[in-house]
């Protein structure tokens, strides 16, 4: 196992201060939400994209269900272009939790050999993202999906209530989502219906980074600076250690100390230069940050209203 | 960054001053009728809090072309982040945003002020510890305003803020503005609200709102919007004793039984005495367990894992309780309610009603309806057309159990759900248990029994008893305390 690999960055195991009231707050409520669910619906599963939001939502399900273990699977929908580091991570994860992990890729991608290069960031998402999901969701038969959406990572988001109603053709109607009061979640569907459930709705970017240095939560290495390849395009850091990554004529690749605020598919995810190599680091500089977290990634920026858009159709 | 470097920049929690201050986040809502500048109000919050980042002031500006002569982005953008928000330029639904000053932190929910979409704003305003309702000064305060304030006390909320707001509009006149505030006090007198503070307030070009208006109004002394936000208090602790909806239970392996759920009111530690409702059983709390580690009590809002020290039936939708302080159960209630859905609610429909997590069959007869024009509630039997409020009885075929709204907003909340459509079509709030509330048979004599539990049951269970369920009073408790209380009668 590599735990230490893992955990090098959480510093000072044995101290562990009470939570304070606000994080008390969120992870209380977050909790509630995993209970309603697993206690409401047939057939949950959790999304787990492995970053930094899916880390702290697998804490909280396990603490949730403590002293029992999880009660639904977690699923992966691996788009082939994923960091390795965020794969290890993952299955390490998965073992050391024993966890129950589905891993799909969409096949009809996979044999046509989508590429974020050769067909656009768009299709990609497109096929490999959303359809692979709804895939995923279909053979599961899964009534009720766990994501770790946050309303502060966008405005489409802002407007999303926690339990979110998806037609059998898994679609989005943001003009008319239910009535959501107190914390009474409605949770009648027919069947082929089904629910995105987000504990996470409350948090913010920093909530989640000081939550996972009070509980001390691993997270892949990406997160932490470290010397790494890149090259610059399109005004964005893209990691250049892969071998299906080719240089643009022109492009230097460099190599200096860089690292990421969110995960994803690594030709969409633009990194940033940082000397953050520890949580602390990483929290001061957040605390600081001129820029949304979201800035780094491509899907975002096509135009106003694309995330609305992705969510409509399926996407988390 | 080096690591000496951050050190400055962050508190950790060890370090920070918990006792000086309460870091639970202040819930807010905008309120008040359509255009009237609440999502203009909640974007230049955050942008003169610095919540906006520049990636985000780009795209704003992007966004937001040529919408007023004065060169300012067009602040509601921030928040109208859907689609057909932004064709139409209104709020369809409630928006939540995070922002903080260096005194507190703050969930903010900019609701919509369309009559159409008054759903969304009860969806805002159920959570809410204070509403900011706001009012176009050119308009004056319209029939919508008067539904979002009633609205708004209705779920409990006690703080108002009253921004008379395009104050640059009008001049920055005095007169009007003191006419309205004084307009609207007689508004909050009648519904019962005490805490109101009004400001005059430019949305647009942020005055009042972080920064003081004063070069325009020197004649306004008052606060501004955020100091009125960063005093104002967080909902206190429930007053009624522990409660604990049943969520779920937690059977891992033969030996190990939880009842998992989050705390509705009160606290609870182990060897504590506790009721099972409805059934009235009951048992010691044995243990609280929780993944950090098994605790030695648990307060109002904390999710926890509860063992009892006995064999005892629970299920989800049951309630665990102080024996002492009990809620009410009965077949009958009294209730407040919101209509939210086009088909209104309708009288003797069976529908479903949810509270905690409990979740069964009700019919709902109609008695009175509000005017908001007069604040008047008239009687009422026939349905409650979409966004009525009106107050109704309410009738179980099994027992339910309930505190009275006003004691705790949890275990006094409900929402109904049409189970022909599956949608929520009523949000609302208990008033009392029907006999409690000048229900029938107030003046006849009572009888207490006091009989062994078995034959209880069986009484019961017998149809001359069922009948006229809700009105008897039942308890369970031990012989001794069963003596003690019969002795008090009779001395
Ligand atoms: N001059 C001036 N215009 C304002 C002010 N506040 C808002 N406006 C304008 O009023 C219009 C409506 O503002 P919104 O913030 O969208 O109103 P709203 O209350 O959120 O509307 P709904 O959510 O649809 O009910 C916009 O054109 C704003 O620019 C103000 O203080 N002064
Ligand atoms: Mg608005």
């Amino acid at each position: 196992m590599h735990i230490s690999e893992f955990d090098a960055h959480t510093q000072d195991k044995q101290a562990k201060p009470p939570l304070d009231p606000h994080l008390k707050a969120l992870e209380n409520e977050a909790i509630h939400i995993f209970r309603e669910v697993a206690a409401e619906f047939e057939r949950p599963v959790m999304l787990y994209s492995i970053g930094k939001d899916s880390s702290v939502l697998l804490h909280l399900a396990r603490k949730a269900f403590y002293p029992g273990r999880i009660p639904f699977p977690l699923l992966h929908v691996d788009t082939g272009w994923k960091f390795p580091e965020m794969i290890a991570f993952r299955d390490e994860m998965a073992k050391r939790f024993d966890l129950d992990l589905v891993v799909h890729t969409n096949p009809r991608g996979a044999k046509e050999n989508i590429s974020p290069f050769t067909h656009g960031s768009a299709l990609h998402t497109d096929i490999m993202k959303t359809e692979a999901l709804r895939q995923a969701l279909d053979a599961g038969q899964y009534d009720a999906a766990f994501g770790g959406a946050r309303r502060d990572e966008e405005a489409s988001r802002a407007k999303e209530r926690i339990y979110s109603f998806r037609t059998p053709d898994h679609k989005w109607d943001p003009r008319n989502q239910r009535p959501e009061l107190w914390n009474v979640y409605n949770g009648m569907i027919r069947r082929g219906e089904s629910v995105r459930a987000f504990p996470l709705s409350n948090w913010t970017e920093v909530d989640i980074w000081r939550y996972i240095q009070a509980e001390n939560i691993p997270l892949p290495p990406l997160y932490y600076a470290a010397k790494r390849k890149f090259v610059e395009r399109d005004g964005m850091l893209m990691w250049a250690e892969d071998k299906r990554f080719e240089a643009l004529p022109g492009e230097q690749v460099q190599e200096d100390y860089i690292r990421f605020r969110t995960l994803g598919c690594w030709p969409l995810t633009g990194a940033i230069r940082s000397h953050a190599t520890t949580l602390d680091d990483v929290i001061a500089e957040l605390e600081i940050a001129t820029v949304s977290e979201r800035q780094g990634r491509a899907i975002d920026r096509d135009q106003a209203g694309s995330m609305e858009k992705k969510k409509r159709e399926g996407y988390f | 960054m080096t690591a000496t470097a951050t050190a400055a920049v962050i508190a950790p929690a060890a370090e920070a001053a918990p006792a000086l201050r309460d870091t639970r986040p202040l819930r807010l809502i905008t309120c008040g009728s359509v255009d009237d500048g609440k999502s203009t109000l909640i974007g230049r919050l955050l942008w003169d809090t610095k919540a906006v980042k520049e990636d985000q002031a780009a795209a704003l500006n992007r966004d937001s072309g040529k919408q007023n002569d004065l060169g300012l982005p067009d602040f509601a953008l921030l928040l109208d982040g859907l689609q057909a928000e932004r064709e139409q330029g209104i709020t369809i639904d409630v928006a939540y945003r995070y922002f903080a000053t260096d005194k507190r932190s703050f969930i903010v929910a900019d609701t919509p002020g369309h009559e159409q979409y008054t759903r969304n704003m009860a969806t805002g305003a159920s959570t809410a510890d204070l509403a900011v309702l706001l009012v176009d000064a050119r308009a004056g305060i319209l029939e919508q305003t008067r539904r979002h304030a009633t609205i708004a006390t209705l779920m409990g909320i006690k703080q108002f803020v009253l921004a008379i707001n395009k104050i640059d509009l009008i001049n920055y006149d005095k007169a009007r503005f003191d006419e309205l505030a004084l307009e609207f006090k007689e508004i909050a007198l009648s519904l019962g609200v005490k805490q109101v503070t009004a400001i005059p307030v430019s949305a647009l070009k942020g005055e009042n709102v972080v920064y003081d208006g004063k070069a325009s109004m020197p004649w306004y002394e008052g606060p501004t919007l955020v100091e009125v936000l960063e005093l104002a208090t967080v909902r206190s602790a429930q007053t009624v004793g522990f409660r604990l909806p049943v969520q779920r239970v937690s059977r891992p392996g033969e030996s190990f039984r939880g009842y998992q759920g989050t705390v509705a009111g009160g606290a609870v530690k182990p060897g504590d005495s506790v009721v099972i409702l409805p059934s009235g059983m009951v048992a010691n709390v044995k243990q609280i367990v929780t993944f950090d580690l098994v605790r030695n009590a648990a307060v109002a809002g904390d999710a926890i894992t509860l063992v009892l020290d006995r064999q005892v039936d629970v299920a989800r939708g049951d309630m665990i309780a102080t024996i002492d302080a009990q809620p009410q159960v009965g077949l009958a209630f009294d209730a407040q309610l919101v209509a939210l859905q086009p088909g209104g609610i309708e009288p003797g429909k069976r529908y479903w009603l949810k509270s905690g997590s409990r979740r069964q069959r009700v019919t709902v007869q109609p008695s009175s309806l509000l005017d908001l024009k007069s604040g008047k509630w008239n009687r009422h039997d026939g349905a409650l057309p979409m966004n009525a409020i009106g107050k109704v009885h309410l009738s179980f075929d099994e027992a339910a159990i309930f505190d009275a709204y006003e004691l705790n907003r949890t275990t006094g909340a409900f929402i109904l759900i049409d189970p022909d459509t599956n949608n929520t079509v009523a949000g609302g709030m208990i008033a009392g248990k029907r006999g409690d509330v000048g229900g029938l048979n107030n003046e006849a004599e009572r009888v207490i029994l006091s009989l062994p539990a078995d034959l209880a049951d069986k009484i019961l269970a017998s149809g001359i008893l069922s009948e006229r369920r809700d009105e008897v009073d039942i308890r369970r408790t031990n012989p001794g305390r069963a003596a003690e209380l019969l002795g008090e009668l009779d001395s």
